[in-house]
């Protein structure tokens, strides 16, 4: 990165106060609502307006969620070794662990 | 090489996808920021010689057509800038260096569209180079990048298709309507090849982003496949390709083709096509256009915040 591009990034300039959104979908009755991208709006209704038009123009989805992105907390992922750790010797967790009788059905 | 460069590594060695808050070399980030930001600008500027006959399209159904294509190119471009702020640099930054100048976009967007059948060849070609270019990024190394590509080539093939339609529907036309149709595609032709870059050999960046797995393919192979496929295309146009040296190669199983014109290229590429100035005023013009827009709406939002908290606390007390 050289200079010039370091300091933009330090003076981050306010967005006209439009905060960022991050967008959830929902794509048909009886699925999540999974993250489809993020975008700038003023306000609530406006995110959700601006979502409709940019990630649903083709009937992808029939609900929609929006989060200001500030409020989402997110695990470290130079830590996620040391994060995920416990589940790792614990196989046991899997039904595959229990040897069982082959004969043995409905289990 | 530390830690970090080794997983970075190992994760590009074994297709594993990197994703923004993972170390990632200096070099890898400013690559990535250049082209997406590059590819951003390219959709919104792209909106401008299309835009151009929304309203004089030949029917309501073109109209139409048409209407919703530039909106998916502003929605592309949306994507883009989303993914490209994923790895620092704020949207204010990236548009300023579109606006200043400093930033390129696909020169292709600096030729005027004249005729009506120009937005025929543009679907057709243009688009068609972008798809041939894009559909490699869908497994780019970088998530976000290779996210938003996905969602751009679903939406990109009715483009490609409905631009075809407009050159087939002139062919089957009066003489004007075919003549039209062939000098469209004699002037974008050439151009939409120069949209794959210059030859592999004066292309540096080209072998640091295929190691990198965020290109897939060359510059030169991918051009070649693009010919290969608009060789045959044409014919069912009954039109001609503007290339004389165009021909079947037995050998290659390729199609040969006449040299490009570079120096066009990189008068373009440098700001002295045809419409550099004319794309880059109408950009700076409706950004600051549109300011008040901007202010009104986060004014709008601030007194809304205020009524509601103000609501808020009289309930309370």
């Amino acid at each position: 990165m050289d200079d010039s591009e370091k300091k933009s990034i330090e003076n981050k300039p306010a967005e006209n106060g439009w905060p960022l959104w991050e967008v959830f979908i929902r794509a048909r009755q009886g699925l999540d609502h999974k993250h489809a991208g993020s975008l700038y709006a003023a306000d609530a209704a406006m995110a959700i307006e601006n979502a409709r038009d940019v990630y649903t123009r083709r009937n992808e989805g029939i609900s929609i969620w929006v989060v200001e992105s500030k409020y989402i907390h997110a695990s470290n992922p130079s830590e996620s070794e040391a994060f995920y750790d416990p589940a790792n010797d614990k196989i046991y967790r899997h039904p595959g662990f229990y040897k069982l009788p082959d004969e043995l059905k409905n289990i | 090489m530390s830690r970090e460069e080794e997983i970075f590594e190992r994760k590009i060695e074994e297709e594993i996808r990197i994703e923004p808050k993972d170390w990632m070399p200096e070099e890898y980030r400013k690559m990535l920021i250049r082209q997406m930001s590059q590819h951003a600008h390219s959709e919104i500027v792209g909106m401008l010689p299309e835009g151009n006959w929304i309203t004089r399209a030949p029917t309501l159904r073109r109209k139409a057509t048409l209407i919703a294509k530039v909106q998916d190119e502003a929605g592309h471009g949306l994507y883009l800038y989303s993914a490209t702020e994923t790895l620092g640099i704020t949207r204010e930054e990236t548009i300023d260096q579109l606006h200043s100048g400093r930033a390129k976009y696909s020169s292709i967007f600096n030729y005027p569209t004249l005729t009506w059948a120009d937005i025929g060849a543009i679907g057709w070609l243009v688009d068609g180079a972008a798809i041939m270019n894009q559909v490699p990024l869908c497994r780019a190394s970088y998530g976000p990048y290779a996210r938003a590509m996905i969602r751009i080539c679903k939406e990109e093939s009715f483009h490609q298709r409905q631009g075809f339609e407009i050159l087939l529907t002139l062919s089957r036309g009066t003489q004007e309507q075919k003549d039209m149709c062939q000098d469209a595609i004699n002037r974008w032709w050439w151009p939409s090849l120069m949209m794959f870059g210059p030859n592999d050999d004066a292309s540096p960046n080209s072998q640091r982003s295929m190691q990198w797995k965020i290109k897939r393919f060359s510059n030169d192979e991918l051009r070649q496949k693009f010919v290969d496929v608009c060789a045959d295309q044409v014919k069912s146009l009954g039109m001609q390709i503007p290339d004389p040296d165009l021909r079947w190669n037995e050998e290659t199983q390729h199609y040969d083709f006449g040299p490009i014109n570079w120096e066009e290229f990189y008068q373009v590429l440098s700001g002295n096509g045809p419409c550099n100035r004319e794309r880059l005023e109408a950009r700076r013009k409706a950004h600051t256009e549109g300011a008040w827009v901007r202010e009104a709406a986060a004014a709008y939002a601030a007194k809304q915040n205020q009524k509601m908290a103000g609501s808020e606390t009289e309930r309370r007390a």
